[in-house]
Protein backbone atom coordinates (compact mmCIF):
# COMPACT_ATOMS: atom_id res chain seq x y z
CA UNK A 1 0.00 0.00 0.00
CA UNK A 2 0.58 3.42 -0.77
CA UNK A 3 -0.01 6.14 1.68
CA UNK A 4 0.46 10.20 2.12
CA UNK A 5 0.79 11.12 5.88
CA UNK A 6 0.15 14.44 7.78
CA UNK A 7 1.73 14.22 11.03
CA UNK A 8 1.40 16.70 13.56
CA UNK A 9 5.66 17.64 14.98
CA UNK A 10 6.20 19.82 17.29
CA UNK A 11 9.59 19.68 18.94
CA UNK A 12 8.35 20.51 22.40
CA UNK A 13 5.55 21.81 24.49
CA UNK A 14 7.21 25.23 24.37
CA UNK A 15 7.49 25.25 20.65
CA UNK A 16 4.82 26.01 17.66
CA UNK A 17 3.66 22.58 15.46
CA UNK A 18 2.23 22.11 12.51
CA UNK A 19 1.15 19.17 10.37
CA UNK A 20 4.25 17.27 8.16
CA UNK A 21 3.36 15.73 4.81
CA UNK A 22 5.56 11.72 4.24
CA UNK A 23 5.03 9.83 1.61
CA UNK A 24 5.03 5.78 3.28
CA UNK A 25 5.21 4.22 -0.14
CA UNK A 26 5.16 0.55 0.90
CA UNK A 27 3.24 -0.34 3.88
CA UNK A 28 1.51 -3.95 4.35
CA UNK A 29 -1.84 -4.24 5.52
CA UNK A 30 -0.59 -6.73 8.39
CA UNK A 31 1.36 -3.91 9.70
CA UNK A 32 -0.49 -2.19 13.18
CA UNK A 33 -0.64 1.77 12.65
CA UNK A 34 2.17 1.90 15.08
CA UNK A 35 4.36 -0.52 13.11
CA UNK A 36 3.66 1.63 10.14
CA UNK A 37 5.29 4.75 12.02
CA UNK A 38 8.29 2.81 12.91
CA UNK A 39 8.64 2.29 9.30
CA UNK A 40 8.22 5.31 8.37
CA UNK A 41 10.85 6.64 11.02
CA UNK A 42 13.27 4.63 10.21
CA UNK A 43 12.71 6.59 6.85
CA UNK A 44 13.90 9.80 8.48
CA UNK A 45 16.36 7.92 10.77
CA UNK A 46 18.26 7.34 7.05
CA UNK A 47 17.81 11.05 6.07
CA UNK A 48 18.62 12.29 8.92
CA UNK A 49 15.91 13.83 9.94
CA UNK A 50 14.29 13.20 13.71
CA UNK A 51 11.55 10.36 14.39
CA UNK A 52 8.24 10.98 14.88
CA UNK A 53 7.27 10.61 18.64
CA UNK A 54 5.13 8.71 19.69
CA UNK A 55 3.73 7.12 22.67
CA UNK A 56 3.68 3.28 23.16
CA UNK A 57 4.12 0.00 25.25
CA UNK A 58 2.81 -3.30 25.68
CA UNK A 59 1.24 -2.97 21.77
CA UNK A 60 -1.46 -5.79 22.56
CA UNK A 61 -4.05 -3.18 23.62
CA UNK A 62 -3.77 -3.60 27.45
CA UNK A 63 -1.67 -1.03 28.63
CA UNK A 64 -3.01 2.58 27.84
CA UNK A 65 0.28 3.90 26.61
CA UNK A 66 -0.46 4.39 22.73
CA UNK A 67 -3.27 6.86 21.58
CA UNK A 68 -3.43 8.65 18.09
CA UNK A 69 -6.18 10.89 16.75
CA UNK A 70 -6.05 9.51 12.87
CA UNK A 71 -8.02 10.89 10.46
CA UNK A 72 -10.82 12.50 13.03
CA UNK A 73 -11.04 9.44 14.89
CA UNK A 74 -9.68 8.28 18.61
CA UNK A 75 -7.96 5.43 17.77
CA UNK A 76 -8.41 5.24 13.95
CA UNK A 77 -11.48 3.79 12.11
CA UNK A 78 -11.89 0.34 13.93
CA UNK A 79 -14.39 0.09 17.03
CA UNK A 80 -13.00 -1.04 20.20
CA UNK A 81 -9.51 -0.75 19.58
CA UNK A 82 -6.30 0.96 20.78
CA UNK A 83 -4.36 2.46 18.27
CA UNK A 84 -1.49 -0.26 18.44
CA UNK A 85 -4.53 -2.84 17.78
CA UNK A 86 -5.80 -0.88 14.28
CA UNK A 87 -4.08 -2.68 11.42
CA UNK A 88 -3.13 -0.94 7.86
CA UNK A 89 -5.69 -3.21 6.47
CA UNK A 90 -8.59 -0.89 7.71
CA UNK A 91 -7.16 1.78 5.11
CA UNK A 92 -7.23 1.81 1.56
CA UNK A 93 -3.86 2.09 -0.94
CA UNK A 94 -3.55 5.53 -1.74
CA UNK A 95 -5.47 7.06 1.75
CA UNK A 96 -4.25 10.16 3.13
CA UNK A 97 -3.80 9.87 6.95
CA UNK A 98 -4.07 12.90 9.17
CA UNK A 99 -2.23 11.89 12.49
CA UNK A 100 -2.73 14.08 15.36
CA UNK A 101 -2.21 13.98 19.03
CA UNK A 102 -4.86 14.00 22.01
CA UNK A 103 -5.96 17.78 22.25
CA UNK A 104 -6.88 19.01 25.63
CA UNK A 105 -5.21 21.65 27.96
CA UNK A 106 -4.71 18.92 30.51
CA UNK A 107 -3.13 17.13 28.16
CA UNK A 108 -0.21 18.85 26.87
CA UNK A 109 2.24 18.38 24.18
CA UNK A 110 5.20 17.18 24.96
CA UNK A 111 6.43 16.10 21.74
CA UNK A 112 5.04 15.73 18.48
CA UNK A 113 2.16 13.08 19.39
CA UNK A 114 3.13 12.09 22.94
CA UNK A 115 1.04 14.06 25.50
CA UNK A 116 1.35 14.21 28.78
CA UNK A 117 -1.35 12.55 30.75
CA UNK A 118 -0.24 12.66 34.38
CA UNK A 119 -3.58 14.56 35.24
CA UNK A 120 -4.53 11.06 35.17
CA UNK A 121 -2.85 10.06 37.84
CA UNK A 122 -3.51 12.75 39.96
CA UNK A 123 -7.35 11.93 39.80
CA UNK A 124 -6.18 8.97 40.73
CA UNK A 125 -4.59 9.94 43.24
CA UNK A 126 -7.26 11.34 44.48
CA UNK A 127 -9.72 8.64 45.67
CA UNK A 128 -9.24 5.65 42.75
CA UNK A 129 -8.10 3.27 44.95
CA UNK A 130 -9.08 1.57 48.51
CA UNK A 131 -7.08 2.22 51.98
CA UNK A 132 -6.35 -0.99 53.30
CA UNK A 133 -3.45 -1.99 56.01
CA UNK A 134 -0.98 -3.97 53.97
CA UNK A 135 0.13 -7.05 55.78
CA UNK A 136 -0.16 -10.87 54.67
CA UNK A 137 -2.46 -11.17 51.79
CA UNK A 138 -6.13 -11.67 52.94
CA UNK A 139 -7.53 -15.00 51.69
CA UNK A 140 -9.10 -14.93 48.16
CA UNK A 141 -13.58 -14.46 48.54
CA UNK A 142 -12.82 -14.32 52.09
CA UNK A 143 -15.20 -11.04 51.33
CA UNK A 144 -18.34 -12.13 48.94
CA UNK A 145 -19.13 -10.69 46.28
CA UNK A 146 -22.25 -10.78 44.11
CA UNK A 147 -21.47 -12.21 40.84
CA UNK A 148 -23.20 -9.37 38.55
CA UNK A 149 -21.11 -6.70 40.70
CA UNK A 150 -18.16 -8.64 39.92
CA UNK A 151 -19.17 -8.43 36.26
CA UNK A 152 -19.95 -4.77 36.23
CA UNK A 153 -17.19 -3.49 38.37
CA UNK A 154 -14.94 -5.31 35.64
CA UNK A 155 -16.85 -3.94 32.53
CA UNK A 156 -15.19 -0.11 34.03
CA UNK A 157 -12.20 -1.19 35.47
CA UNK A 158 -11.31 -2.43 32.15
CA UNK A 159 -10.12 0.94 31.69
CA UNK A 160 -6.43 1.64 30.75
CA UNK A 161 -6.53 5.35 31.12
CA UNK A 162 -5.29 5.43 27.57
CA UNK A 163 -7.57 9.20 27.13
CA UNK A 164 -9.44 8.80 24.12
CA UNK A 165 -12.43 9.46 25.73
CA UNK A 166 -10.99 12.93 26.57
CA UNK A 167 -9.32 13.34 23.53
CA UNK A 168 -12.70 12.33 21.51
CA UNK A 169 -15.08 14.45 23.74
CA UNK A 170 -16.32 17.80 22.06
CA UNK A 171 -15.56 19.53 25.68
CA UNK A 172 -12.14 17.88 26.44
CA UNK A 173 -14.22 16.47 29.66
CA UNK A 174 -12.54 13.44 31.71
CA UNK A 175 -16.32 12.49 32.75
CA UNK A 176 -15.99 8.91 31.37
CA UNK A 177 -12.47 7.54 32.71
CA UNK A 178 -13.30 9.27 35.94
CA UNK A 179 -16.15 7.61 36.10
CA UNK A 180 -14.77 4.57 35.58
CA UNK A 181 -12.40 4.92 37.67
CA UNK A 182 -14.79 6.13 40.71
CA UNK A 183 -17.64 3.37 39.66
CA UNK A 184 -15.73 0.24 39.75
CA UNK A 185 -14.78 0.48 43.14
CA UNK A 186 -18.25 1.57 44.51
CA UNK A 187 -19.53 -1.35 43.63
CA UNK A 188 -17.58 -3.29 45.39
CA UNK A 189 -17.69 -4.22 49.85
CA UNK A 190 -14.05 -2.64 49.79
CA UNK A 191 -15.01 0.26 48.19
CA UNK A 192 -18.09 1.00 50.52
CA UNK A 193 -16.14 2.80 53.57
CA UNK A 194 -14.75 5.81 51.13
CA UNK A 195 -17.39 5.89 48.67
CA UNK A 196 -18.50 9.84 49.38
CA UNK A 197 -14.97 10.63 49.68
CA UNK A 198 -14.26 9.37 46.55
CA UNK A 199 -17.04 10.71 44.73
CA UNK A 200 -15.82 14.45 45.59
CA UNK A 201 -12.47 13.99 45.45
CA UNK A 202 -12.16 12.78 42.04
CA UNK A 203 -14.42 15.40 40.64
CA UNK A 204 -13.00 18.08 42.30
CA UNK A 205 -9.27 16.42 41.03
CA UNK A 206 -10.90 16.44 37.22
CA UNK A 207 -12.19 20.35 37.48
CA UNK A 208 -9.01 21.00 38.70
CA UNK A 209 -6.87 19.82 36.03
CA UNK A 210 -9.00 21.92 33.60
CA UNK A 211 -11.42 19.12 31.73
CA UNK A 212 -14.30 19.87 30.60
CA UNK A 213 -17.84 18.94 31.57
CA UNK A 214 -20.25 16.28 30.03
CA UNK A 215 -22.94 17.30 27.48
CA UNK A 216 -23.82 13.92 27.05
CA UNK A 217 -22.47 13.45 23.19
CA UNK A 218 -21.43 10.14 23.57
CA UNK A 219 -18.53 10.31 21.38
CA UNK A 220 -16.26 8.85 24.29
CA UNK A 221 -17.99 5.82 25.16
CA UNK A 222 -17.95 5.22 20.90
CA UNK A 223 -13.94 5.78 21.05
CA UNK A 224 -13.10 3.96 23.87
CA UNK A 225 -11.19 0.77 23.28
CA UNK A 226 -12.79 -1.00 26.37
CA UNK A 227 -16.14 -0.42 25.14
CA UNK A 228 -16.96 1.12 28.53
CA UNK A 229 -20.43 2.81 28.60
CA UNK A 230 -21.99 6.31 29.33
CA UNK A 231 -23.78 4.47 31.96
CA UNK A 232 -20.78 5.25 34.42
CA UNK A 233 -20.83 8.60 33.83
CA UNK A 234 -24.76 8.78 34.97
CA UNK A 235 -23.36 6.15 38.28
CA UNK A 236 -21.14 9.19 39.08
CA UNK A 237 -23.79 11.76 38.93
CA UNK A 238 -26.10 9.83 41.36
CA UNK A 239 -22.64 9.24 43.44
CA UNK A 240 -22.04 12.40 43.38
CA UNK A 241 -25.58 14.36 44.46
CA UNK A 242 -25.56 11.57 47.14
CA UNK A 243 -22.20 12.30 48.47
CA UNK A 244 -23.56 15.89 48.53
CA UNK A 245 -26.40 15.14 50.27
CA UNK A 246 -25.40 12.79 53.26
CA UNK A 247 -22.48 14.62 53.38
CA UNK A 248 -21.15 11.42 55.22
CA UNK A 249 -17.47 12.36 56.82
CA UNK A 250 -15.86 9.28 57.19
CA UNK A 251 -13.53 9.48 59.75
CA UNK A 252 -10.25 9.64 59.36
CA UNK A 253 -10.04 5.72 61.32
CA UNK A 254 -12.77 4.62 59.10
CA UNK A 255 -10.53 5.38 55.69
CA UNK A 256 -7.63 3.87 57.63
CA UNK A 257 -5.50 6.96 57.12
CA UNK B 1 -24.96 26.71 52.59
CA UNK B 2 -21.54 25.92 51.88
CA UNK B 3 -22.66 22.67 50.66
CA UNK B 4 -25.20 24.06 48.43
CA UNK B 5 -22.34 26.65 47.12
CA UNK B 6 -19.72 23.28 46.41
CA UNK B 7 -22.70 21.67 44.21
CA UNK B 8 -23.31 24.48 42.47
CA UNK B 9 -20.00 25.57 41.63
CA UNK B 10 -18.81 21.98 40.74
CA UNK B 11 -18.91 21.04 36.97
CA UNK B 12 -21.26 18.05 38.17
CA UNK B 13 -23.06 20.09 40.36
CA UNK B 14 -23.94 22.05 37.57
CA UNK B 15 -24.90 20.07 35.35
CA UNK B 16 -27.35 18.38 37.68
CA UNK B 17 -28.50 21.47 37.83
CA UNK B 18 -29.23 21.96 34.08
CA UNK B 19 -30.65 19.10 34.12
CA UNK B 20 -33.18 19.84 36.75
CA UNK B 21 -34.26 23.38 35.44
CA UNK B 22 -34.48 21.60 31.92
CA UNK B 23 -37.13 19.22 33.39
CA UNK B 24 -39.29 21.95 34.98
CA UNK B 25 -39.35 23.60 31.69
CA UNK B 26 -40.02 20.83 29.89
CA UNK B 27 -43.33 20.42 32.50
CA UNK B 28 -43.95 23.99 31.67
CA UNK B 29 -43.50 23.62 27.75
CA UNK B 30 -45.69 20.64 27.79
CA UNK B 31 -48.73 22.66 29.86
CA UNK B 32 -48.47 25.32 27.54
CA UNK B 33 -48.44 23.83 24.09
CA UNK B 34 -51.78 21.76 25.54
CA UNK B 35 -52.96 25.28 26.96
CA UNK B 36 -52.50 26.80 23.10
CA UNK B 37 -54.01 24.20 21.25
CA UNK B 38 -57.41 25.15 22.85
CA UNK B 39 -57.13 27.85 20.20
CA UNK B 40 -58.67 25.15 18.00
CA UNK B 41 -61.80 25.22 20.53
CA UNK B 42 -62.44 28.65 19.58
CA UNK B 43 -61.98 32.10 21.24
CA UNK B 44 -64.32 31.46 23.92
CA UNK B 45 -62.31 28.62 24.86
CA UNK B 46 -58.82 30.28 24.76
CA UNK B 47 -59.93 33.62 26.36
CA UNK B 48 -61.48 31.67 29.21
CA UNK B 49 -58.29 29.50 29.87
CA UNK B 50 -56.38 32.38 29.94
CA UNK B 51 -59.10 34.73 32.33
CA UNK B 52 -58.82 31.24 34.18
CA UNK B 53 -55.32 31.58 35.05
CA UNK B 54 -55.24 35.30 35.73
CA UNK B 55 -58.27 35.57 37.44
CA UNK B 56 -59.22 32.69 39.68
CA UNK B 57 -55.67 30.45 39.61
CA UNK B 58 -54.04 34.15 40.12
CA UNK B 59 -51.62 33.31 42.71
CA UNK B 60 -50.72 29.71 41.38
CA UNK B 61 -49.73 31.61 37.82
CA UNK B 62 -47.51 33.87 40.00
CA UNK B 63 -45.86 31.15 41.93
CA UNK B 64 -45.11 29.56 38.26
CA UNK B 65 -43.80 32.33 37.17
CA UNK B 66 -41.35 32.45 39.85
CA UNK B 67 -40.26 28.61 39.84
CA UNK B 68 -39.94 29.36 35.57
CA UNK B 69 -37.91 32.80 35.68
CA UNK B 70 -35.61 31.05 38.82
CA UNK B 71 -34.48 27.57 36.00
CA UNK B 72 -34.29 30.16 33.46
CA UNK B 73 -31.79 32.21 35.25
CA UNK B 74 -29.69 29.12 36.54
CA UNK B 75 -30.36 27.30 33.19
CA UNK B 76 -28.98 29.95 31.10
CA UNK B 77 -26.35 30.79 33.96
CA UNK B 78 -25.30 27.31 34.26
CA UNK B 79 -25.10 27.17 30.19
CA UNK B 80 -22.39 29.60 30.08
CA UNK B 81 -20.18 28.77 32.84
CA UNK B 82 -20.09 25.57 30.86
CA UNK B 83 -19.66 26.54 27.82
CA UNK B 84 -16.80 28.74 28.71
CA UNK B 85 -15.29 25.63 30.81
CA UNK B 86 -15.26 23.42 27.73
CA UNK B 87 -14.05 25.97 25.72
CA UNK B 88 -11.36 26.51 27.54
CA UNK B 89 -10.59 22.97 28.32
CA UNK B 90 -9.35 22.57 24.67
CA UNK B 91 -7.22 25.15 23.50
CA UNK B 92 -5.57 23.92 20.30
CA UNK B 93 -8.46 22.06 17.92
CA UNK B 94 -8.35 19.29 15.59
CA UNK B 95 -7.52 19.69 11.39
CA UNK B 96 -9.59 16.53 11.31
CA UNK B 97 -12.46 15.66 13.48
CA UNK B 98 -15.14 13.02 12.66
CA UNK B 99 -18.49 13.03 14.90
CA UNK B 100 -18.74 9.28 15.82
CA UNK B 101 -21.94 9.59 17.91
CA UNK B 102 -22.83 13.88 18.54
CA UNK B 103 -26.01 14.25 17.09
CA UNK B 104 -27.07 17.49 15.16
CA UNK B 105 -29.48 17.83 18.16
CA UNK B 106 -26.22 17.67 20.77
CA UNK B 107 -24.01 19.76 18.68
CA UNK B 108 -26.33 22.25 18.39
CA UNK B 109 -27.32 22.58 22.12
CA UNK B 110 -25.74 25.78 22.77
CA UNK B 111 -27.08 28.15 19.49
CA UNK B 112 -30.21 26.68 19.94
CA UNK B 113 -30.26 27.77 23.74
CA UNK B 114 -29.29 31.47 22.36
CA UNK B 115 -31.92 30.86 19.67
CA UNK B 116 -34.66 30.03 22.16
CA UNK B 117 -33.38 32.79 24.90
CA UNK B 118 -34.05 35.79 22.15
CA UNK B 119 -37.42 33.66 21.48
CA UNK B 120 -38.24 34.03 25.55
CA UNK B 121 -37.59 37.44 25.41
CA UNK B 122 -39.45 38.38 22.19
CA UNK B 123 -42.26 35.89 22.86
CA UNK B 124 -43.06 37.55 26.50
CA UNK B 125 -42.94 41.42 25.05
CA UNK B 126 -45.38 40.05 21.90
CA UNK B 127 -48.08 37.71 23.78
CA UNK B 128 -47.15 38.89 27.39
CA UNK B 129 -46.82 42.09 27.99
CA UNK B 130 -47.85 43.19 24.25
CA UNK B 131 -44.71 45.98 23.36
CA UNK B 132 -43.51 44.40 20.35
CA UNK B 133 -47.54 43.54 19.15
CA UNK B 134 -49.29 46.60 17.73
CA UNK B 135 -52.99 44.90 17.79
CA UNK B 136 -52.65 43.95 21.36
CA UNK B 137 -55.30 44.21 23.61
CA UNK B 138 -54.84 42.53 27.30
CA UNK B 139 -57.19 39.74 28.15
CA UNK B 140 -58.31 38.93 24.28
CA UNK B 141 -55.90 36.32 23.96
CA UNK B 142 -57.47 34.55 20.69
CA UNK B 143 -57.30 38.00 18.89
CA UNK B 144 -53.59 38.57 20.40
CA UNK B 145 -52.50 34.95 18.85
CA UNK B 146 -54.36 35.33 15.42
CA UNK B 147 -53.28 38.68 14.56
CA UNK B 148 -49.84 38.34 16.19
CA UNK B 149 -49.47 35.57 14.06
CA UNK B 150 -50.56 36.79 11.04
CA UNK B 151 -47.31 38.19 9.80
CA UNK B 152 -45.47 36.12 7.86
CA UNK B 153 -42.11 37.10 8.94
CA UNK B 154 -43.31 36.67 12.81
CA UNK B 155 -45.14 33.24 12.37
CA UNK B 156 -41.60 32.14 10.54
CA UNK B 157 -39.66 33.18 13.87
CA UNK B 158 -41.88 31.21 15.80
CA UNK B 159 -41.70 28.00 13.71
CA UNK B 160 -37.80 28.37 13.81
CA UNK B 161 -37.81 28.46 16.94
CA UNK B 162 -40.08 25.65 17.60
CA UNK B 163 -37.38 23.69 15.38
CA UNK B 164 -34.66 24.88 17.88
CA UNK B 165 -36.83 23.62 20.81
CA UNK B 166 -37.21 20.26 19.09
CA UNK B 167 -34.11 19.59 18.56
CA UNK B 168 -33.17 21.10 22.15
CA UNK B 169 -35.41 18.48 23.76
CA UNK B 170 -34.85 15.29 21.70
CA UNK B 171 -31.17 15.98 23.13
CA UNK B 172 -32.25 17.49 26.60
CA UNK B 173 -34.89 15.59 28.06
CA UNK B 174 -32.66 12.29 27.49
CA UNK B 175 -29.69 14.01 28.91
CA UNK B 176 -31.51 15.54 32.08
CA UNK B 177 -32.15 12.25 33.28
CA UNK B 178 -28.39 11.17 33.23
CA UNK B 179 -27.99 14.64 34.60
CA UNK B 180 -29.42 13.89 37.20
CA UNK B 181 -28.41 10.12 37.60
CA UNK B 182 -32.14 8.77 37.42
CA UNK B 183 -31.49 6.97 33.74
CA UNK B 184 -31.16 2.94 33.95
CA UNK B 185 -28.41 1.34 32.70
CA UNK B 186 -29.24 0.14 29.60
CA UNK B 187 -27.60 -1.67 26.42
CA UNK B 188 -27.50 1.14 24.25
CA UNK B 189 -27.44 4.57 26.45
CA UNK B 190 -27.50 6.29 23.46
CA UNK B 191 -31.41 5.45 22.37
CA UNK B 192 -33.67 7.54 23.80
CA UNK B 193 -37.72 6.91 22.49
CA UNK B 194 -39.58 8.85 25.17
CA UNK B 195 -37.16 12.16 24.60
CA UNK B 196 -37.48 11.81 20.11
CA UNK B 197 -41.51 11.34 21.27
CA UNK B 198 -41.55 13.94 23.22
CA UNK B 199 -39.26 16.58 20.87
CA UNK B 200 -41.66 15.72 17.92
CA UNK B 201 -45.13 16.19 19.54
CA UNK B 202 -43.59 19.34 21.44
CA UNK B 203 -42.33 20.53 18.04
CA UNK B 204 -45.74 19.69 16.11
CA UNK B 205 -48.08 20.79 18.70
CA UNK B 206 -46.08 24.45 19.08
CA UNK B 207 -45.88 24.55 15.09
CA UNK B 208 -49.55 23.44 14.25
CA UNK B 209 -50.68 26.92 15.52
CA UNK B 210 -48.43 29.63 13.39
CA UNK B 211 -49.02 27.39 10.52
CA UNK B 212 -52.96 27.25 11.32
CA UNK B 213 -52.57 31.00 11.16
CA UNK B 214 -51.02 31.24 8.24
CA UNK B 215 -53.12 29.03 6.29
CA UNK B 216 -56.44 30.18 7.57
CA UNK B 217 -57.14 27.81 9.70
CA UNK B 218 -57.47 30.31 13.01
CA UNK B 219 -58.93 33.44 11.96
C1 LIG C 1 -33.36 30.05 27.74
C2 LIG C 1 -32.47 29.76 26.88
C3 LIG C 1 -31.72 28.44 26.93
C4 LIG C 1 -30.37 28.29 26.86
C5 LIG C 1 -29.36 29.41 26.71
C6 LIG C 1 -30.09 26.88 26.95
C7 LIG C 1 -28.83 26.34 26.86
C8 LIG C 1 -28.53 25.00 27.07
C9 LIG C 1 -27.22 24.41 26.93
C10 LIG C 1 -25.95 25.15 26.50
C11 LIG C 1 -27.33 23.11 27.26
C12 LIG C 1 -26.17 22.08 27.31
C13 LIG C 1 -25.35 22.24 28.56
C14 LIG C 1 -24.09 21.42 28.55
O1 LIG C 1 -24.16 20.24 28.85
O2 LIG C 1 -23.01 21.94 28.25
C15 LIG C 1 -28.70 22.85 27.61
C16 LIG C 1 -29.22 21.65 28.02
C17 LIG C 1 -30.57 21.43 28.30
N1 LIG C 1 -31.62 22.31 28.09
FE1 LIG C 1 -31.45 24.23 27.61
N2 LIG C 1 -31.25 26.20 27.11
C18 LIG C 1 -32.30 27.11 27.09
C19 LIG C 1 -33.65 26.85 27.16
C20 LIG C 1 -34.19 25.61 27.44
C21 LIG C 1 -35.62 25.31 27.47
C22 LIG C 1 -36.74 26.30 27.15
C23 LIG C 1 -35.72 23.99 27.85
C24 LIG C 1 -36.93 23.13 28.09
C25 LIG C 1 -38.09 23.31 27.62
C26 LIG C 1 -34.39 23.48 28.03
C27 LIG C 1 -34.08 22.21 28.41
C28 LIG C 1 -32.81 21.68 28.48
C29 LIG C 1 -32.51 20.37 28.98
C30 LIG C 1 -33.51 19.35 29.51
C31 LIG C 1 -31.11 20.21 28.87
C32 LIG C 1 -30.27 18.98 29.24
C33 LIG C 1 -29.52 19.22 30.50
C34 LIG C 1 -28.60 18.06 30.77
O3 LIG C 1 -27.74 17.75 29.95
O4 LIG C 1 -28.74 17.46 31.82
N3 LIG C 1 -33.48 24.48 27.77
N4 LIG C 1 -29.42 24.03 27.48
S1 LIG D 1 0.62 0.23 23.39
FE1 LIG D 1 -0.30 -0.63 25.13
S2 LIG D 1 -2.38 -0.30 24.72
FE2 LIG D 1 -1.48 0.32 22.85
Amino acid sequence: MKLTLFVWRQPSGASSGQLVRYEAPDVSPDMSFLEMLDVVNEGLVLRGEAPIAFDHDCREGICGSCGLMINGIAHGPMKGTATCQLHMRSFKDGDTIYVEPWRARAFPVVKDLVVDRSAFDRIMAAGGFVSVSTGSAPDGNAIPVPKPDADLAMDAAACIGCGACVAACPNASAMLFTSAKVGHLQLLPQGQPERHRRALGMEAQMEAEGFGGCTWHGECQEACPKGISIDWITRLHRDFIAATVTQREESAADAGF
Amino acid sequence: MTRILGFWRSVVGKKVVMGATGLIMIGFVVVHMLGNLQAFLGSEKLNAYGALLHGPLHEVTLLLRGVLLAAVVLHIVAAVQLTLLDRAARPVGYARKVPQAATPASRTLRLGGVLLLAFIVFHLLHFTTGQVHPEFIPGDVYHNLVSGLSRPLVALFYIVSMLALGLHLYHGAWASLRSLGAAQPAPSPLHRPVARVLAVVVWLGFTIVPVAVLLGWLA
